[in-house]
């Protein structure tokens, strides 16, 4: 059997996870192992997102096959060099970016310059980070009704913003 | 403005002194940039990037800041112009290499620079005298707020400019200072200095960016992430450690200065003679050798008005600059006796090393073994 990532080596290390009640099967060669730190059990989540296993997809999906629509890029290619095809493929790729980003920067969410074609973005940003300031406050004073109130707007907040942003791409 | 310009004329940071000018050479604020509904560079087929190229330059070439600039396809260029326009830290190494359809736009004081089809579709930078990155961003931020209202740039409300890189993510900002530390590097601390520096998130890397070697005491420092913070936010922490640096660097001076006198006089003596006096001079040897005449300036062994010259030669001394001046390609050892020859001529009228003179020069003879 191949190795669902690189595809050419004899798989060795076979992975089965159950999540939300399915079965999910991943098939590693040493090395893919090692590369996607899947013997490192917090690591796992990592690799299941790279391999683009979705728990509603079928076992065995490899997100190897998947192709950017608009530019043709495989997720193989970005395995490869690091870098994406087109702004699209941060779309098309965006399962399991997060994790990848966040161990590169600072943060996840955008906070400097917007461009004045993308200036609505900026009144969720600004509110966001203001909710973000009173949450720290409550947490510090021990307010925690409040905390959970406003943990709660965040994520409103949070959600409005990722649908403001899909429709905007769209 | 033609490529004979850009040679004639040292680019403007080089021939003044900004904020901090005696440890800190240059600050350069670079921002990548993509439009929206095509490839990037690496991925997109030559046809993509032609068009690129043509949706992309005339914006820049119209901008009032470029008013006579050059602007050229890097295919038209050279391989020893594109390697001018490296050492003068116009373009990148990478776009040195790069094929059809990019290009680079310089102004004509060479403080301003638009690289088209790097590894981005835009990779613009300032670059200042000093420890001036505030006033650099300034600079390059109204540049890209004139571009991004005729193009459509590549932006996405979580992830900020998107890059070919995720590296790059968010404000797409580069930000760094090219720091000259003689002081830290004899005394030993660099290397302290560096993993300290590294552990905050900035980045340390040599003369030509990553992956190369630092030549001359000549460092670079920059931040390393790009997303999750505004960029003047990222500028304040970059200019808090530089400021860190510059104190240190201040410190090991004043420490060699006075309890290693003997060291440093030999240390610019030796360079100072080598420079006037040698025939075979690599570009390694030489700028460390023109490392320790600067410190020479810094530190009041040479007058304050040699220290442009020294800049320029750092410059005039490379490799392709050498073959432009002879105006013919050069093998190694032709050029280390051309860069010895430009040395002797440039600095025959450099009296010596005033303490070295004045406290040293009675001993000379019987010190000679």
């Amino acid at each position: 059997m191949n190795c669902d990532v690189c595809q050419e080596n004899d798989a060795t290390v076979y992975l089965t996870q159950i999540v939300k009640g399915k079965m999910q099967k991943v098939n590693l060669c040493e090395e893919c192992a090692k590369q996607k730190g899947v013997t490192d059990p917090t690591g796992f989540a990592l690799a299941d997102a790279l391999l683009g296993i979705d728990s509603d997809e079928k076992t065995n999906v490899s997100a190897d096959t998947l192709k950017c629509e608009s530019c043709g890029f495989s997720h193989a290619e970005f395995k490869k060099t690091g870098r994406f095809g087109c702004s699209q493929c941060y779309t098309v790729f965006g399962f399991g970016l997060e994790s990848l980003v966040k161990a590169m920067h600072k943060g996840t969410l955008h906070l400097g310059k917007v461009p004045s074609r993308y200036q609505i973005t900026k009144k969720y940003n600004d509110q966001i980070t203001e909710l973000k300031d009173r949450l720290r406050t409550a947490i510090e004073e021990e307010n925690f009704e409040e905390a959970a109130k406003l943990r709660d707007e965040i994520k409103l907040a949070e959600a409005d913003y990722i649908e403001s942003n899909e429709s905007e791409l769209k | 403005m033609q490529f004979k310009t850009i040679l004639k004329n040292p680019a403007e940071w080089m021939l003044s002194s900004g904020p901090h000018g005696e440890i800190v050479i240059s600050s350069r604020v670079r921002l990548a940039r993509n439009l929206r509904d095509i490839s990037f560079p690496g991925w997109a087929v030559e046809e993509d990037r032609t068009e690129i190229l043509n949706r992309v330059k005339p914006e820049i070439e119209n901008l009032k800041e470029m008013n006579g600039a050059f602007s050229s396809d890097l295919s038209d260029l050279t391989a020893v112009k594109k390697q001018i326009l490296v050492e003068r830290h116009l373009i990148s190494r990478e776009q040195a290499a790069k094929a059809a359809g990019s290009a680079a736009i310089m102004n004509r004081k060479q403080t301003l620079c638009v690289m088209v089809n790097e590894e981005d579709h835009l990779r613009m930078q300032s670059i200042k005298a000093g420890l001036s990155l505030i006033d650099a961003y300034k600079m390059i931020d109204e540049v890209d707020t004139k571009l991004e209202s005729n193009l459509d740039y590549a932006f996405d409300n979580q992830y900020g400019y998107l890059t070919a890189c995720p590296t790059n993510l968010g404000t797409g900002m580069r930000a760094s200072a090219m720091l000259h530390l003689p002081g830290l590097v004899l005394s030993e601390q660099i290397n302290k200095v560096i993993n300290a520096v590294n552990k905050i998130g900035l980045a340390v890397r040599g003369l030509y960016g990553e992956g190369t070697e630092a030549l001359g005491n000549l460092f670079q420092v920059s931040n390393q992430h790009t997303l999750g913070e505004q960029e003047n936010e990222i500028i304040a922490r970059l200019e808090k450690v530089i400021r860190q640096i510059i104190e240190h660097e201040k410190n090991a001076r004043e420490k060699l200065y006075n309890e290693k006198q003997t060291v440093l006089d030999d240390k610019i003596g030796r360079s100072y003679a080598i420079l006037r006096y040698g025939h075979i001079i690599s570009t390694k040897e030489a700028l460390d050798l023109l490392s320790m005449l600067r410190a020479g300036v810094d530190l009041g062994y040479f007058s304050e008005d040699i220290r442009a010259l020294i800049d320029v030669l750092f410059m005039e001394i490379q490799p392709a600059h050498l073959q432009v001046f002879a105006d013919r390609k050069l093998g190694a050892e032709e050029r280390d006796s051309l860069r010895a020859e430009i040395m002797r001529d440039r600095l025959k009228s450099l009296p010596e090393p005033s303490r070295f003179s004045s406290n040293k020069s009675n001993e000379q003879s019987s010190d000679g073994d």
